[in-house]
């Protein structure tokens, strides 16, 4: 298994990269991590004319501190590793989910090279990060040499492995706003074996108000769809009461049985994946809402 | 076609040479530069038979183009013992706890582990097993693989104290 033919190209600037992809549009495609790109080349179902190696663009890899958009928070490089996101504090600090879910992506060989933006761009309904990307209400910045836009997470992903990206956009850095007070995230995926992908996995938050109760909530779930899947009617199942084993019970069984479309494949029927969906909403719930509580209350 | 060029350190030598951009590290490394230890299972990133060190952190090298090793430093299997006749203590685990029996996996279950080992000298049962769970091994059923690793964390902390 070898890759077909391709012109390589290594700009070391985000400008010359606009430039080359300007140029050859969809002809060219941009490598990341290359850790989905090239095995899907490898096999020659991808045999793009030119690569544009994205790996040299220096500016592309910082975590920096959010804009007052984000009312702190963070700016993260698309080309930030996985790896680094597992391990940076600023991460665990001020995006916990994102630190709670990296470590599900495959194995530390894969995160060592795959990122942040590649993973995003791939837009895989089964990974990771672009339903953390929807749960944190990540904004997405994409740019091109004309031009410069954001994109909400959940405008971005459009359906099968496609994107909100233009033939001459690249997805530079990725906005995450600061959490809100007194709230809790959990990440919890079920998988075959340690590093496959997820079965089902969710991305649960919680926030409480000043009397304990459920302010907002939101679930977010991987590989039940075509893109992340968000049970907004689940979630508002939540709001305005104590999350109390009932009401959790309630909001899992609504986004388990009315709020995801899974597919039969050969690791779970659609059953399954609904019956794991329904238990490890209950748990992650339980988990967020633990940690909400345990969460200090001013902003 | 046009030929780039790449300039690498591997183990610490210098190489220079003039490939296709198509070239995945993994047939650099074993065509072009001669260091067949690092070995060619899945060609597609599952299996981690290719796993080698770049700039220090383990990766699948049938998962990165030859050109992207321009100016980085690379460690394979053949760098991790001493010096002739001599073994690294994980490579000497791995004989005595029967890590190994064909042999085909154990580059990359080494190239694996052994960073592991330095980041985390005193590991868990559970840290082993999730740590080699992106390598596959056909012969052992990783029990022994556990074991070897055990024994080398035990001595390597020994030696450091």
């Amino acid at each position: 298994m070898k890759p077909a033919s391709f012109e390589y190209l290594a700009p070391d600037s985000l400008d010359a990269a606009l430039e080359a992809l300007t140029q050859h549009g969809w002809d060219a495609k941009l490598l990341a991590g290359g850790q989905s790109l090239i095995p899907v080349m490898n096999f020659r179902l991808a045999q793009p004319a030119v690569l544009i190696d994205l790996n040299r663009v220096r500016e592309m890899d910082q975590i920096r501190p959010g804009g007052p958009e984000e009312g702190g928070g963070l700016r993260i490089g698309a080309m930030t590793r996985q790896r680094k996101l597992e391990r940076d504090p600023r991460v665990a600090e001020l995006a916990p989910l994102l630190h709670e879910a990296v470590p599900f992506i495959a194995h530390p060989q894969i995160r060592n090279r795959g990122t942040l933006g590649g993973s995003l761009a791939h837009a895989d309904a089964r990974a990771e990060l672009p339903a953390v990307a929807v749960a944190l209400r990540a904004r997405l910045r994409l740019r091109s040499a004309e031009g410069d836009r954001w994109v909400e997470a959940r405008d971005f992903f459009t359906g099968i492995l496609s994107t909100a990206l233009e033939a001459t956009e690249i997805l530079t850095e990725v906005a995450l706003p600061a959490p809100a007070p007194r709230g809790g995230w959990a990440f919890l995926e079920s998988s075959r074996r340690h590093g496959d992908y997820a079965q089902v996995g969710v991305a649960a938050g919680v926030w409480l108000d000043e009397a304990g109760r459920c302010r907002e909530a939101r679930l977010v779930y991987l590989s039940v769809g075509d893109r992340p899947v968000e049970a907004r009617e689940a979630a508002r199942l939540l709001e305005g009461a104590p999350l109390s084993d009932d009401a959790i019970a309630a909001a899992a069984d609504k986004a388990s049985r009315d709020e995801m479309n899974p597919g039969d494949d050969i690791h779970a029927s659609a059953a399954f994946k609904r019956h794991l969906a329904r238990v490890l909403t209950g748990r992650a719930l339980r988990r967020a809402f633990a940690r909400a509580q345990g969460a200090k209350g001013e902003a | 076609m046009t030929a780039h060029r790449v300039s690498v350190t591997v183990n610490g030598k210098s190489y220079e040479r003039e490939v296709e951009s198509r070239l995945l590290l993994s047939d650099f490394l074993r065509h072009e530069l001669d260091l067949t230890g690092t070995h060619v299972g899945c060609e597609h990133g599952v299996c981690g038979a290719c796993t080698v060190l770049f700039d220090g952190e383990p990766v699948r090298s049938c998962l990165i183009f030859a050109v992207q090793a321009h100016g980085r430093e690379l460690s394979t299997v053949e760098g991790l013992a001493p010096g002739p006749g001599e073994l690294h203590p994980l490579q000497q685990a791995f004989w005595e706890k029967h890590g190994l029996q064909c042999g085909f996996c154990t580059p990359g279950f080494l190239m694996t582990l052994v960073p592991f080992l330095e980041q985390n000298p005193s590991p868990t049962e559970l840290e082993i097993r999730q740590a080699l769970s992106g390598n596959l091994c056909r012969c052992t059923g990783y029990q022994h693989i556990v074991d070897a690793v055990q024994l080398a964390a035990e001595r390597m902390r020994r030696d450091a104290e």
